[in-house]
């Protein structure tokens, strides 16, 4: 094989290893993407139904709740605006507690209850994900703002 | 006293590398040769007061001299000496001073043992060296001192982070920087090319020995990794395609496209132009991982706490670094190319292949593990993108490459010819396909494409890489035997094959259960009982912990007791799951600690992973491999000195096959 | 065009993302909307004398850190080591608000390992963290003389930020020692 053909298989190679990256990149952007939702927007109905997604905020302060012996928990999960409930079985990370950051993978349930099927925190010095800190931040700013005006709302989809 | 020697060190150390990388490359280009002498000399004085400094810091560590910022922050009066010892890499100012140690000592191998290469060539590859330890010496004296002294001294420290706390994890740094920096002496080599314009058989022949023994060190240093996350993280996994996971596996995977296209250009003077871009490429890698993982851009696990700061400097020696060679590149590549041909079945062909599907496996890697930063800074959107995508991607250079593996072996240089080579074939693919169908199916009771396919392909590696060796064992008395070179290839290949079986395996017939157990209590998970005998307090000696004793059964008959462990450390108050592992080379049982459920009960996940240990026994045997193949006899003194008189280049003379 | 100069192309935008990546801004640089404002105003019973109150009106007048904690909270018990040592050079008021913890637990924590707060307020409800838009514990932030909120800390406290961040920020006035 002549160099000149050599180059093109290489080239043509190259291009086909390259699309067939390019058609999994986009099969990811629909199928194994996920998604951080804030609570705020999944109260409000914003979040994609039928497939999973990830939602963090705080642990509510005295929400968990967990039957005797089994490994059932739930808790309510906070952006400081909003609230959801979640449920889990299974074992939970070390660094889970109330008051402390937390992200769930899971969808939500037709009870409007989030059914989580991992729970995530970080071993390591960061006390908290940064899509929940940044999350927390803006929620802070609307709550800053109300205090001045009122009282600081939850819109919900319904009522 | 001891830290101020320790910074002063450094700033001398940093002085005779700005020597060393100047006078040499000036020297070499006036053929000036007191010049280009100080370029060992140099090395040799940068690497003793490196040397230096790092001594003064692991002392100030030894002696807990929390007056020293670093050491406050990483150590604590309990902290076992040799968890000192190795707190001194554990973050980024000790851990960045541990890659200026490890650069320099390359530095010194490579003029210690260049005596058989040109002057002028030896001065610029280690003038190149010298001008990548005056960008470290500088990023740590000005960005990330470690001997910055912390006043008034604490009495005590903040501790080393517990999960560092650990024999696995004090290794794996220093094998993987090995890995990591040596990666910088190909790319010495290839600038040096570059720089004089000469690029032929004799400088592949230089370079591959290099180039293998980074690669080794690699290997092992994300094997340890790996192994170290699957016990001590507590949750069973082997790879979790954690930014900072494939921050060193791309390097890997490039190196890997290197050594064997340094393979095609040694034999055969071909593929000239795309080693070079190789050898950038890999270190560019190594320098990209270093970055992502200092300069705070992508938060993982296992990442540095760490400032934009740092990250701009980073960026910026990246930058200069990877644009300059690129530009080399650009202006020397064009006279490169060789008129040299090869047949469509050939070895060349697979080793391009071989090449083209490492570097698309390596792009979607580094896109799988860019977008999520780049789609949240174009569109706002947090997505992330995990073991899911990475996968299944994946697996799509690479079972081709796995296929055209088992096949490319046999392949001669220049052109094969067809029949003699299927003939060759036969066996491996009968093998193949049977063990493809029969280990899924009754080793393990259920079949599926996917499964025959991973079976199938590790065992088609495996029965392919053997047939040199048989091959040799049953030669004719007075023949040649196999050369080391291809006995290290072979080996090679079967680590191959044991990484394609574990992975395989355990994916698919591995099982995960979370529970909740009380003592006195059986579960059964995967066909083997599980029986809580008690649940007790122990002490250790920075932790207290909760330690549960588990028996396991099959089937009635003992099998193991295992000892997982809820630890609490005593300065940083953080939880620390031990899990407590039976391992065997069939299968590992696994058992970690969660919570408390309240009645006396704890949550537990218990995994059967079978084959796991074929992963890591994979890259041991890889690495071994490479062993091998460097200690072939063409690489030793006897040849040295034919190497010195200069060969011209436009000569395309055969090499024996 | 020489097709060698591609993968100098490539990374050149390779880089350019990464350029913009770090401009981007530190991921864990979280605003706090109440800097550069008066601390909100509150009034909380002491942790120790429930009679007793503290509040707003206590942290004027020099420099002071209100730091948030908790016993559940693991990395308080981190930089508790640092805040006795900071309360023992006095340099400057350490002030507490107990934020949703039970006030046995909590007197038993600082009777354990230390008290290094001139007073702590209990928060039990969490409705004062609200307010001082706290978002987990700990928490610390720095006010001036007049009660303005200068800055405030996610995280444990160490010797590094207590200089960097703390320390640099207190001016001349305000015994910052080193």
């Amino acid at each position: 094989m002549k160099p000149r053909q050599q180059r093109m298989l290489a080239v043509g190679l190259a291009a086909l290893g390259i699309a067939i990256a390019a058609g999994l990149t986009l099969r990811a952007f629909q199928d194994n993407m996920m998604f951080f939702v804030e609570v705020s927007d999944v109260v409000a109905g914003n979040y994609p139904s039928e497939r999973n997604f990830r939602i963090g905020g705080l642990v509510v302060g005295g929400s968990i709740e967990r039957q005797e012996g089994s490994l059932d928990i739930s808790f309510e999960v906070t952006d400081t605006a909003c609230t959801i409930p979640v449920v889990y079985s299974g074992v939970l990370p070390d660094l889970f507690r109330e008051g402390q950051g937390v992200v769930a993978h899971g969808r939500m349930g037709d009870d409007e209850v989030f059914q989580a099927d991992k729970i995530l925190a970080k071993h390591d010095e960061d006390y908290m994900a940064p899509e929940v800190a940044d999350s927390l931040s803006k929620h802070q700013q609307d709550i800053a703002d109300a205090a001045v005006a009122g009282a600081a709302e939850c819109r919900s989809n319904d009522s | 006293m001891i830290p101020e020697i320790g910074q002063f060190a450094l700033i001398l150390a940093l002085s005779l590398a700005i020597c060393q990388a100047v006078l040499p490359l000036v020297g070499a280009h006036r053929g000036d040769a007191a010049m280009m002498n100080v370029g060992r000399s140099a090395a040799a004085g940068q690497f003793v007061f490196v040397a230096v400094a790092f001594a003064c810091l692991t002392w100030s560590f030894i002696a807990n001299d929390f007056s020293v910022l670093y050491v406050a922050n990483h150590s604590q009066l309990s902290l076992p000496t040799i968890y000192r010892v190795s707190a001194v890499w554990g973050a980024h100012e000790g851990s960045l001073l541990l890659w200026i140690f490890i650069l320099a000592a390359w530095t010194v191998a490579v003029a210690r043992f260049s005596s058989g290469l040109p002057d002028a060539f030896a001065a610029r590859v280690i003038g190149v060296l010298g001008f990548l330890s005056v960008g470290f010496l500088l990023f740590a004296l000005l960005t990330s001192n470690p001997f910055d002294r912390l006043v008034p001294a604490p009495a005590d420290g903040g501790d080393l982070n517990p999960l560092l706390q650990d024999p696995g994890l004090a290794i794996h740094p220093p094998l993987l920087y090995i890995g990591y920096v040596g990666f910088s002496v190909a790319f010495a080599f290839a600038i040096a090319a570059m720089i004089s314009g000469d690029l032929d058989r004799r400088w592949a022949k230089w370079t591959r020995p290099w180039t293998t023994v980074a690669w080794m060190f690699l290997t092992l240093g994300i094997a340890l990794g790996s192994w170290w996350a699957y016990y001590e993280l507590g949750w069973g996994g082997w790879w979790f395609w954690d930014a900072v996971e494939n921050a060193s596996f791309m390097p890997w995977l490039i190196g890997t496209a290197l050594i064997h296209s340094l393979a095609v250009t040694e034999k055969r003077g071909l593929f000239k132009s795309w080693t070079l871009l190789l050898a950038i490429t890999a270190f560019s890698l190594s320098l990209l991982g270093t970055f992502l993982v200092r300069s705070g851009i992508i938060v993982s696990v296992h990442a540095f706490a760490t400032d934009p700061t740092r990250g701009f400097f980073i960026l910026t020696f990246l930058a200069v670094v990877v644009v300059g060679a690129l530009v080399l590149y650009a202006w020397r590549a064009p006279a490169l190319d060789s008129d040299v041909g090869f047949a469509p079945l050939s070895r060349e062909t697979f080793l391009l292949l071989n090449n083209v599907l490492l570097v698309v496996a390596t792009t979607l890697v580094l896109i799988g593990t860019l977008s999520p930063l780049i789609i949240e800074m174009a569109t706002g959107g947090k997505i992330s993108i995990g073991p899911p995508w990475f996968n299944v991607a994946f697996l799509v250079p690479m079972i081709p490459l796995v296929i055209l593996l088992g096949m490319g072996m046999h392949a001669a240089w220049r052109t094969q010819a067809a029949s003699p080579w299927l003939n060759t074939l036969k066996i491996p693919a009968i093998i193949a396909i049977i063990l493809g169908v029969v280990i899924p199916l009754f080793g393990y009771g259920r079949i599926s494409i996917m499964l025959v396919v991973g079976c199938a392909a590790a065992a088609w590696i495996v029965a392919s890489a053997l047939i040199p060796i048989i091959r040799s064992l049953r030669r004719e008395k007075g023949t040649a035997g196999i050369t080391r070179s291809a006995l290290g290839m072979s080996i090679a290949h079967l680590g191959m094959g044991s990484f394609v079986i574990g992975a395989t395996i355990v994916s698919a017939f591995g099982v995960e259960s979370d529970r909740a157990l009380q003592p006195g209590e059986s579960i059964e998970v995967a066909g083997f009982e599980f029986h809580m005998k008690s649940l007790g307090n122990v002490q250790g000696p920075n932790f207290s912990a909760i330690e549960a004793e588990i028996e396991i059964r099959d089937d009635g008959e003992y099998v193991a007791t295992v000892r997982p462990q809820k630890r609490q450390y005593l300065v940083q108050r953080s939880l620390m799951t031990e899990a407590g592992i039976h391992p065997g080379m069939d299968k590992d049982l696994f058992v970690a600690l969660g919570d408390q459920l309240g009645n006396g009960a704890w949550s537990v996940r218990i995994q059967y992973k079978p084959l796991i240990r074929f992963i890591w026994l994979g890259a041991l045997i890889m690495a071994l491999g490479g062993l091998i193949a460097i200690s072939d006899r063409r690489y030793r003194s006897t040849a040295k000195a034919r190497d010195k008189v200069p060969l011209d280049s436009t000569k395309t003379a055969e090499a024996p096959a | 065009m020489n097709r060698f100069l591609w993968p100098l192309i490539a990374v050149a935008v390779l880089l350019g993302f990464l350029v913009l990546g770090l401009l981007h801004g530190d991921p864990r640089a979280l605003p706090s909307p109440f800097i550069g404002k008066p601390a909100p105003q509150f009034e909380l019973p002491t942790l120790k004398n429930p009679e007793v109150t503290i509040g707003s009106k206590n942290l004027a007048g020099d420099y002071a850190i209100v730091n948030v904690w908790a016993t559940w909270c693991v990395m308080c018990r981190a930089e508790h080591g640092f805040l006795l040592d900071l309360a023992a050079s006095k340099t400057i008021p350490i002030y507490g608000i107990n934020w949703r913890d039970s006030r046995v637990e909590a007197i038993r924590w600082l009777d354990e390992l230390g008290d290094p707060y001139i007073a702590s307020a209990y928060d039990a409800d969490g409705r004062v963290g609200i307010d001082w838009g706290v978002y987990g514990a700990p928490e610390t932030f720095l006010l001036d003389p007049e009660g303005t909120v200068v800055y405030k800390h996610l995280g444990p406290l160490d010797p590094v930020i207590w200089q960097r961040e703390f320390v640099a920020r207190m001016g001349a006035s305000g015994g910052a020692s080193k």
